[in-house]
């Protein structure tokens, strides 16, 4: 059971939460302008790598907040994200 | 009886009764099972895995291979430990994997057959032909123990608990680090297995700071209970250490009397492992025998339940452990026959304790046989001068110690074999799992003292010097004897049966045989010989197999290297796993204000999604599923029908930017959507797949509310606030799920007006409130909001009410409909209305390939926004063309044939082959309007094959249909817009 820091209800054990994979994969703004190729990868490819990943993560049992973590896949060790101010 | 009588912990003023395999025994408060059984003369208490062999206790805690029995009187628990089970008043306990019984089992023939049992038995000879038959008989023969048949009557709880530091283990070195980290003021939990602190010095003699170690400890533990930063949990059992350091404990028994176990998340910064080690047993034929115990579980039950479980006893040793425990023997009226010592030579103290007891020690011996099969009679032995005998009732043996490296293991620390202790002790450590004392590799009580100690200062990078624990000396440590071991492994190809592991009947033979045939690695070999893998999980006898797998292999331990250890440390019950979700409450069913009304008026209930359950019909006496479903449809085609919609998904989503998400998230448009109306709108995912449609409205410029399906709602949920909250976070959109907010029932049918027309309303429900039009107003004096929505294809107007107004509305309705024959209607009958009206269901007809165009629901797609989600899938779909399955309608040729959900549709030519398959039925009933069968399904170029043959080919039977259109009734909608 992992601990995954919230940034608004602090640390809180990982059931309470969704991992919605990996942070990098962002919608591209114009769809249309994407080949069959880049498009089908951004569908449906994730790196997957061994080691440090930065993920989505909701809180979806807790403030319903989505934000990012950087999360070892060897080791587990978890950094938070600073946030850009919006 | 063999029972001194004095000593131990046990209360002779209260002897308790008990039952072991049909036959009455007394014990004392402060036995155990195990302990009871042995003080009864007791020997076999179970029979071996394979080969059915009597078996006796063997160890004194957690670690039993043997004693497994079926708890009978206190539910029915199968595999407990016997070494564990606190006895108690009228407890009845049985053996497992006996037939019929422990003492006289039938399948102990397979101790003869054991030349055609070998290592990998199973996989070699049931390879061909077919499984199923051979397991009627392997699945009779096998299994540790009986599932329960009955209710668990136990009751059980889970808690979380966060403290600083967790410390497993209340022995000496255990309760020294705890002291250490409460003086600096850190939260610390301790958590003892056994019933009171103290460790192996519950059984040991030591004196630690000039008085007896026990109560040292005790006193210990008393003052540090009392303080406010400390939380200490006796019989408890740490089972696994998890990521960023949450253990698992279960406390057994907890104080509080309703309560069988309660399971503990622990989630500490810091956690010591102090948690002792297991004697592991020496390799020679026959020690396995009822009657052959460890050395130290022996002087554990005479210590602390002065019990006894023989007369006369040889000790067989290859290290210092068992001449700490001659006195103890003695002083039991044991009389020890001899120690047979694997050993060249002994050190000083180990002479000196032999002489002092005036026991004979043979050095350089080995033990090559144990006489007696259920009871020993005594063994024969090699030493330099060659075979001799031995007589005895018990045999003590010794083969070292296993630091127990389990938890530091889960954690994810590696371990390393140390050459001097011959030992598997902590290597490379993960996490912030510290090993202490036993559990460290670390024998000497006065060396753990100080390693806990140091260990503790430690944890928090405090120097020694500085912090106020430093005031804590290091206790001081006498009457020890230090540990010296020499690990000697038995000849290749010892003659006879030597385990290695007892509950699942490994033997060297094996081992040997899975070498030779060149399984090389240790966890391979472990898999094979399914040695370690039992209950017991190898604690006692994972380093033997290593050991032997090396010599083997010709290699040094350290190469072969270890098995993994994965929780749990001991078996956890299925119970206490639960908790307190169990029964209803594993998924707590949602109710809507109308359930218990379906319920008192006869629906028959049915999981309906997101954990509804609501109506699937109203059968009125005598009727079948079909009569009522006929009835509740009939009624909403010719007259009305009432339909509990609360179980809907309803979104509201507030903001300037509202219109712009709901171009992007569904198919058409919204921005042009006039405030008090409503529209039917398509969702896809991203991939251009059919997610989910329903109707959404417009409230107001700023304000919609979004209906989704039951089902889909938290995903569709999901799926809008990730796209909110990080694709598109400049949208000002606020969305809020208000599903419990609202209740929802649908009047339909072509009375509907009529019904609703009976209230006093400040509605007017005239030609002007259109189809898919809401209007604001009360009904009855109940506030509502009135939607002209149809699910069903019929006039419809759906009612929204607050939830605690619902009630009363939907029974003020029911009254008003009663004279136009208002029926309630359940999912079922909906499910045959929408298959009637062709309405896509994006479960049913959604495959994951469908998309709009193939769904015959291209209308609702408006390609010329600038984008929407799955917009750029679809015109792949489009571009790449090609052949697809659509949506359509089957009509049998059968006009009664019973379809099946899935059925396969295959060309007409090919009803045979089964070959050909070209789409399958989504969805089949039969329809009461039409009156006859009716299906959708999925059809490789559908579109275009409209009056066409196919056939339908279920598992059962199989019928020739026509193609047709989706839509078998009302194809233009003017009823439900009437
Ligand atoms: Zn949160």
């Amino acid at each position: 059971m992992l601990e995954i820091p919230c940034p608004w209800c602090g640390p809180r054990n990982e059931s309470e939460f969704v991992c919605a994979g990996e942070a990098d994969r962002k919608r591209p703004s114009d769809p249309e302008a994407e080949t069959e190729e880049a498009w089908a990868d951004y569908l449906f490819n994730s790196t997957n790598p061994k080691g440090v990943v930065r993920e989505w993560w909701w809180h979806v049992s807790g403030c319903t907040r989505w934000f990012q973590i950087d999360r070892d896949t060897v080791t587990h060790e978890i950094t938070p994200v600073e946030e850009s101010s919006k | 009886m063999t029972r001194l009588a004095n000593g131990g912990v046990i209360d002779r003023q209260r002897p308790l009764h008990f039952t072991f395999n049909g036959k009455r025994y007394q014990g004392y408060e402060g036995d155990t099972l195990a302990s009871a059984l042995m003080a009864n003369d007791v020997l076999i208490v179970g029979r071996s895995f394979k080969y059915h062999r009597p078996r006796g206790i063997l160890t004194c805690g957690p670690e039993e291979p043997n004693a497994l029995v079926q708890l009978v009187s206190d539910g029915d628990q199968p595999n407990l430990r016997a070494t564990e089970v606190p006895l108690r008043e009228g407890l009845e306990a049985r053996s497992v994997n006996c037939w019929p019984s422990a003492k006289f089992d039938l399948r102990a023939i397979n101790s003869f057959l054991a030349p055609l049992f070998p290592a990998g038995f199973y996989y070699k000879t049931f390879m061909a032909g077919r499984w199923d038959f051979y397991s009627r008989f392997i699945r009779q023969a096998a299994g540790l123990g009986r599932s329960p048949k009955e209710r668990d009557p136990g009751r059980y709880e889970r808690v979380n608990h966060h403290t600083d530091v967790l410390v497993v283990g209340a022995g000496p070195t255990g309760v020294q680090a705890a002291k250490v980290l409460a003086e600096s003021g850190r939260d610390v939990m301790v958590i003892d297995m056994q019933a009171s602190p103290g460790g192996h010095l519950l059984f040991h003699s030591c004196q630690i700071d000039s008085q007896p170690g026990v109560e040292w400890v005790s006193q210990a533990a008393v003052e540090l209970r009392d303080r406010k930063n400390v939380t200490w949990l006796q019989n408890t059992t740490a089972t696994g250490y998890y990521d960023h350091n949450m253990v698992i404990a279960v406390e057994h028994e907890p104080a509080e009397s309703w309560l069988r176990e309660r399971l503990w998340h622990i989630r500490a910064k810091k956690v010591v492992i102090a948690t002792g080690a297991v004697e592991r047993p020496l390799i020679f034929p026959g020690n396995d025998r009822p009657g052959v115990m460890l050395a130290d579980a022996v002087a554990r039950y005479i210590q602390r339940f002065a019990a006894v479980p023989g007369k006369s006893v040889v000790i067989y040793t290859n290290n210092s452990t068992a001449y700490a425990h001659l006195e103890t023997f003695k002083a039991a009226g044991i009389e020890i026959q001899g120690v047979l010592d694997l050993r060249e030579s002994l050190s000083e103290t180990e002479l000196g304790l032999a002489s002092k007891s005036k026991v004979p020690v043979v050095v350089n011996s080995r033990i090559t046989g144990v006489q007696g099969r259920s009871a020993v009679k005594g063994v024969t032995y090699q030493d330099e001068s060659g075979i001799k005998t031995l007589s005895c009732d018990l045999v003590c043996h010794s083969g070292g110690w296993n630091p127990l490296i389990h938890l530091y293991s889960h954690a994810g620390g590696r371990s390393r074999f140390d050459q001097e202790s011959a030992a598997f002790v902590p290597g490379e450590r993960a996490q912030g799992a510290y090993s202490i004392g036993g559990a460290n590799g670390t024998f000497s009580l006065g060396q753990g003292l100080k390693e806990a100690s140091e260990i503790a200062n430690l944890l928090f990078g405090e120097k020694s010097d500085d912090s106020a624990s430093s005031a804590l000396a290091v206790p001081v440590t006498e009457g020890e004897v230090s540990y010296r071991i020499d690990e000697i492994w038995p000849e290749k190809g010892l003659k006879g049966k030597a385990f290695v592991d007892f509950q699942n009947d490994v033997t060297t033979a094996d081992i040997s045989l899975a070498v030779r045939e060149n399984f090389r690695s240790i966890e391979h070999v472990k898999r094979y010989t399914t040695a370690g893998m039992a209950v017991d999980q190898g604690k006692i006898g994972n380093p033997n197999v290593i050991g032997l797998v090396s010599r083997e292999l010709d290699q040094e331990q350290t190469s072969v290297g270890t098995t993994t250890f994965r929780p749990p440390f001991a078996p956890v019950s299925f119970g206490v796993i639960g908790g307190n979700e169990r029964g209803l409450l594993i998924i707590p069913a949602r109710t809507t204000p109308m359930t218990d009304w379906n319920i008192a008026n006869g629906a028959a209930m049915d999981e309906a999604g997101a954990n509804f359950r609501r109506p699937f019909f109203f059968p009125r006496a005598g009727e079948s599923m079909e009569d009522a479903v006929a009835r509740e449809a009939t009624a909403v085609r010719t007259s009305c029908g009432i339909y509990d919609g609360t179980p809907l998904g309803t979104f509201e989503l507030h903001g300037p930017d509202t219109a712009e998400l709901l171009n992007r998230l569904y198919t058409n448009r919204f921005d042009n959507l006039p405030v008090g109306r409503g529209r039917f709108g398509l969702m896809l995912r991203e991939d251009g797949r059919l997610f989910d449609d329903g109707v959404t409205f417009r409230v107001d410029e700023t304000r919609y509310l979004m209906s989704c399906g039951t089902g889909a709602a938290g995903a569709v949920y999901a799926h809008i606030d990730r796209l909110l909250q990080t694709e598109w976070i400049d949208l000002k959109v606020y969305l809020v799920n208000v599903s419990a907010a609202w209740a929802t029932m649908c009047v339909c049918g072509p009375m509907a007006r009529k019904v609703l027309d009976k209230l006093e309303s400040d509605i007017a429900l005239d030609p002007s409130f259109r189809f898919l039009d809401f209007r604001d107003g009360t009904l009855e004096g109940i506030p509502v909001r009135l939607a002209r929505v149809s699910y069903t294809g019929e006039l419809s107007f759906e009612v929204n009410v607050a939830r605690r107004s619902a009630l009363k509305l939907w029974t003020i309705l029911i009254d008003a409909g009663k004279e136009f024959g208002i029926t309630p209607v359940g999912s079922e009958t909906s499910g045959v209305l929408r298959i009637e009206k062709g309405f896509i269901s994006p479960g049913h007809e959604g495959d994951n390939i469908t998309n709009p165009f193939d769904a015959g629901m291209g209308w609702i797609v408006d390609m010329t926004k600038p984008d929407f989600i799955g917009k750029r899938s679809l015109l792949r779909d489009m571009r790449l063309g090609g052949e697809r399955q659509h949506v359509v309608g089957l009509l049998p040729d059968d006009e009664r044939a019973a379809v099946a959900d899935g059925s396969a549709l295959l060309p007409a030519q090919q009803e045979l082959s089964r070959s050909g398959f070209q789409g399958h039925v989504t969805a089949a009933c039969f329809s009461p309007t039409l009156k006859r069968t009716i299906a959708l399904g999925l059809l490789k170029d559908g579109q275009s094959r409209h009056g066409e043959k196919v056939i339908i080919s279920g598992l059962e039977n199989s019928c020739p249909a026509t193609v047709s259109a989706p839509v078998f009734y009302d194809p233009k909608g003017e009823r439900m817009r009437g």
